[in-house]
């Protein structure tokens, strides 16, 4: 085993190996750091910016940045946290998020953040966008307008499921998800298996005719706040 | 799709050996022949390449300059730039819709010419300016667009349309361009004479490491912007594990407002190449690439045959003027319209074949760059800097400028002053001094560094110019009284929005409330409660996002607030009978209406 490396994430010291991000060594201590595009399991993303912290006065997304002897993080600070309530605010208002009757309810990794903030409507105005709907495929359908281009499942469909059906097109406020098809899902060969369709935080990739089947009250983050599985288990998350 | 389309695109494919990696120069090529980029040529491209058809289509949907939708034989670019409209690009722009008869975005009925915007394409010292096809087309007006239109219709050979040519090498046959140099004042670094070799030599008369260590003394720093110091650059990219390395030099100059580079290509190449070669000794790299561009293609046959005339003379190639052991060669890449890849990591994807989405750091380029390999990445000007540090050594250089910026720095300037153009200038100089260069005693604002830098007020001229108090890439852009900042700022913000490239949160999004809130204050509409809204946003969108783009997005809102709050507040509606300004029942009922098919009023 190599050295323990020493660092400080809100007061509280804590090891972690070499190698390892700060999201991995706070994890390990029990130390939740909001996140949305990241994903055990995954290539580490720094695309949703969730996860920023302030690191010897710096911001960085602590999923990309690796751990170093000394440093010095701060996660749950009124600063930090300003911050992260802001970035969640602008994933609300660029896209049509429906939570109302959306099937992620109560599963969705973006409506538990915001509950977790404490935010009931953003503080920005709703953009509106017109988003595209691919229902062409037999068993699953892509929802575009609750997308917040996190890449998880672009990353699972490259590294797990070795298929490459998802990437993204266009830039800046026009870049949207799209398929391995001239057409659509349709033409792809995304199977209901696909661990791409697991890992999408939000409503955006669903399978067909499994919706709404847990109730309101068991749902995955109608009981405890998200995170809680980290911060009350106190390690290996 | 056609077979010989198909045999096309396979051919197009082979010369570039089927690499993936050359997919930029592919797609640029399919759509010089075939006008876009779409389909099944796609599908055909994928199958060459052995990718994913996602994976092609990922890549051209991020650059302006491909389509996937058929373009016209001729594209006419006009620059949209501030500068541009100051010098009337709106009145060119009406004469081409008039007499095109379409308009921005849209393409003749006859399928032979396409009408855009482009953003800054490095000739504010000569606007309104366009690009038709690879030709520039500067000092535009009225009557010139209306006859470039009428000479299209007849040939649609842009060429053929120039009657003039600039100077210095823009008369050369392998250029004959109308644009100007506009040297203004020349400074000992950039514009001095350098024979040909004689820096090299001097660099080859010692290791990589002195060569190193001579740059390092000299304290010379980036001059695209960041100000990293590149002796420490060389030396980590040479120390870095792994056995092929890479010099890469950023010529993707698109910040608006700055125009240095085009001038350092066209007149200084052999300069430039020199500085090249000889960073690629230091850091031990056989491979330089220059990323050109795609606005400065026109320079592109020019620097081939300067590249080509310093193989003859053994100044590139292998066993560099007779140093056994020391091959170094320089390709060309071109861009295709990305402001962003003008970021290290972006343009090291571009050249990859990528979109030109920046990296994750770490691993730095310095470890991990183009195609894995320790990469240094170094500005234009940087390298023709280094080159001159090599010929004058180390203590020469540093006792020009200021003590913690030596050397000189070119400045593109632009706006509202009687000279616009280059000027080398020693670092530390005033705001002021620059101003007076120029002949500009009017200035009111002057934006430094471009839209990512700072916009100063009077009260700012007696500011220098360096990496400790104002730093800049080179773009020093000049306002009179009459100008706007409110409307500047919002328009550099229409820049950002256009050119992030989409990755990070806080830089896809937040640029876009930025610009709804400017254009709330601009239209009327802004409250006090705004300017907080602006400052707030501002602070979250710089400290998260996740490259330079986005860490600087917000300055254009945030210098301009600091600096001329007053022409925020004259602007501002206080709320009135608990009603906001910034609500505008009209508007949100309008597609209630439409769906409705109400007109407003009826019940």
């Amino acid at each position: 085993m190599s050295e323990k490396i020493n660092l400080t994430i809100d007061g509280r010291e804590i090891q972690g190996d070499p190698g390892q991000t700060i999201l991995e060594a706070a994890e390990a201590a029990g130390i939740y750091i909001p996140r949305l595009c990241h994903l055990k399991g995954l290539t580490p993303f720094g695309s949703c910016r969730i996860c920023t912290v302030i690191v010897n006065g710096r911001p960085q997304a602590a999923c990309t940045q690796p751990i170093a002897e000394g440093m010095y993080v701060e996660n749950d600070t009124e600063e930090v946290r300003e911050m992260r309530g802001d970035l969640i605010d602008m994933l609300f208002v660029e896209g049509n998020h429906f939570c109302m009757f959306c099937e992620k309810s109560g599963n969705c990794e973006l409506q538990a953040l915001a509950y977790r903030f404490g935010i009931t409507a953003p503080q920005y105005p709703y953009m509106f966008p017109t988003r595209d709907v691919d229902a062409s495929h037999p068993d699953i359908l892509i929802d575009r307008n609750r997308c917040i281009l996190c890449g998880r499942c672009v990353r699972a469909s490259r590294d797990v499921d070795g298929k490459h059906i998802f990437d993204f097109v266009g830039r800046g406020p026009e870049k949207r998800i799209a398929v391995n098809a001239e057409a659509d899902l349709a033409g792809t060969n995304a199977e209901a298996s696909d661990r791409a369709l697991e890992v999408c935080p939000v409503g955006a990739l669903l399978r067909k005719r499994v919706g709404y089947a847990v109730p309101v009250g068991q749902r995955r983050y109608d009981t405890e706040p998200i995170g809680s599985d980290i911060e009350n288990g106190g390690g290996n998350g | 799709m056609s077979e010989r389309q198909t045999a096309d695109v396979r051919g197009i494919c082979r010369t570039y050996h089927r690499d993936p990696g050359r997919l930029i120069d592919i797609v640029r090529d399919v759509q010089a022949q075939s006008g876009c980029v779409a389909g099944a040529t796609i599908d055909a491209i994928a199958r060459e390449l052995g990718v994913h058809r996602v994976e092609v289509e990922s890549t051209v949907s991020f650059y302006a300059f491909l389509s996937q939708e058929p373009q016209g034989r001729v594209v006419i670019r006009l620059c949209d730039d501030i500068i541009d409209e100051m010098n009337g690009s709106a009145g060119v722009a009406e004469a081409f819709r008039e007499e095109l008869g379409i308009d921005f975005g849209e393409t003749t009925p006859d399928g032979k010419i396409t009408l855009e915007w482009t953003p800054c394409i490095g000739m504010c010292d000569q606007a309104p300016a366009a690009l038709v096809n690879d030709v520039v087309f500067p000092n535009l007006s009225r009557e010139v667009a209306r006859t470039i239109v009428r000479g299209l219709r007849e040939h649609l050979m842009p060429q053929r349309l120039i009657q003039h040519y600039g100077d210095g090498n823009n008369a050369h046959d392998l250029v004959q361009s109308a644009v100007s140099n506009n040297i203004r004042q020349q400074g000992p670094v950039v514009f001095a004479p350098m024979p040909a070799g004689e820096a090299i030599r001097l660099a080859l008369a010692m290791n990589p490491v002195e060569v190193i260590r001579q740059v390092k003394t000299s304290r010379l720093r980036g001059r695209g912007g960041a100000g990293f110091p590149t002796g420490m650059k060389w030396e980590f990219t040479r120390n870095a594990a792994g056995g092929q390395r890479y010099l890469l030099c950023n010529a993707d100059e698109g910040e608006p407002g700055t125009f240095k580079d085009r001038v350092i290509l066209t007149e200084r190449s052999d300069l430039l190449f020199e500085g090249m070669t000889i960073a690629g000794y230091a850091i031990g790299a056989d491979t330089g690439i220059l990323y050109l561009r795609a606005e400065y293609a026109y320079l592109r046959r020019f620097l081939e045959h300067m590249l080509q005339e310093r193989r003859r003379q053994e100044l590139l190639g292998k066993g560099i003027c007779g140093h056994e052991g020391f091959d170094f060669d320089i390709r060309i890449q071109m861009g295709a319209g990305a402001y962003v890849c003008g970021e290290e990591t972006a343009l090291i994807n571009s050249c990859e074949g990528f979109r030109g989405d920046p990296r994750n750091r770490p691993p730095f380029p310095a470890q991990e760059g183009y195609r894995g390999c320790p990469t240094s990445v170094n500005n234009v000007e940087t390298l023709c800097c280094a080159a001159r540090i090599l010929q004058k050594g180390a203590s020469w250089f540093a006792q020009l400028g200021s003590s913690g910026s030596t050397g000189t720095k070119l400045l593109s300037v632009s706006g509202d002053c009687m000279r616009p153009g280059i000027y080398e200038v020693p670092f530390g100089i005033k705001i002021a001094e620059v101003l007076d260069l120029c002949g500009a005693p009017e200035a009111h604002a002057v934006q430094i560094g471009g839209p990512s830098g700072q916009m100063l007020g009077q009260d700012g001229f007696g500011r220098t110019i360096c990496y400790d108090d104002v730093a800049t890439g080179g773009a020093f852009m000049i306002f009179g009284r009459e100008r706007d900042v409110v409307y500047i700022a919002a328009k550099f913000l229409d820049f950002f929005v256009e050119e992030s490239c989409g990755y990070c949160t806080p830089c896809r999004v937040g640029n876009v409330l930025l610009k709804d809130s400017l254009d709330r204050i601009l239209g009327g509409r802004g409250e006090p409660r705004d300017l907080d809204l602006l400052q707030r946003l501002g602070k979250t969108v710089k400290a998260c996002s996740r490259c330079g783009l986005g860490q600087t997005s917000p300055n254009p809102v945030l210098t301009t607030l600091e600096h001329f709050r007053g022409e925020y507040e004259a602007r501002l509606q206080m709320p009135t009978n608990g009603r906001r300004a910034s609500f505008d029942i009209q508007a949100a009922l309008t597609e209630a209406t439409r769906i409705t098919s109400r007109s407003r009023g009826e019940r």
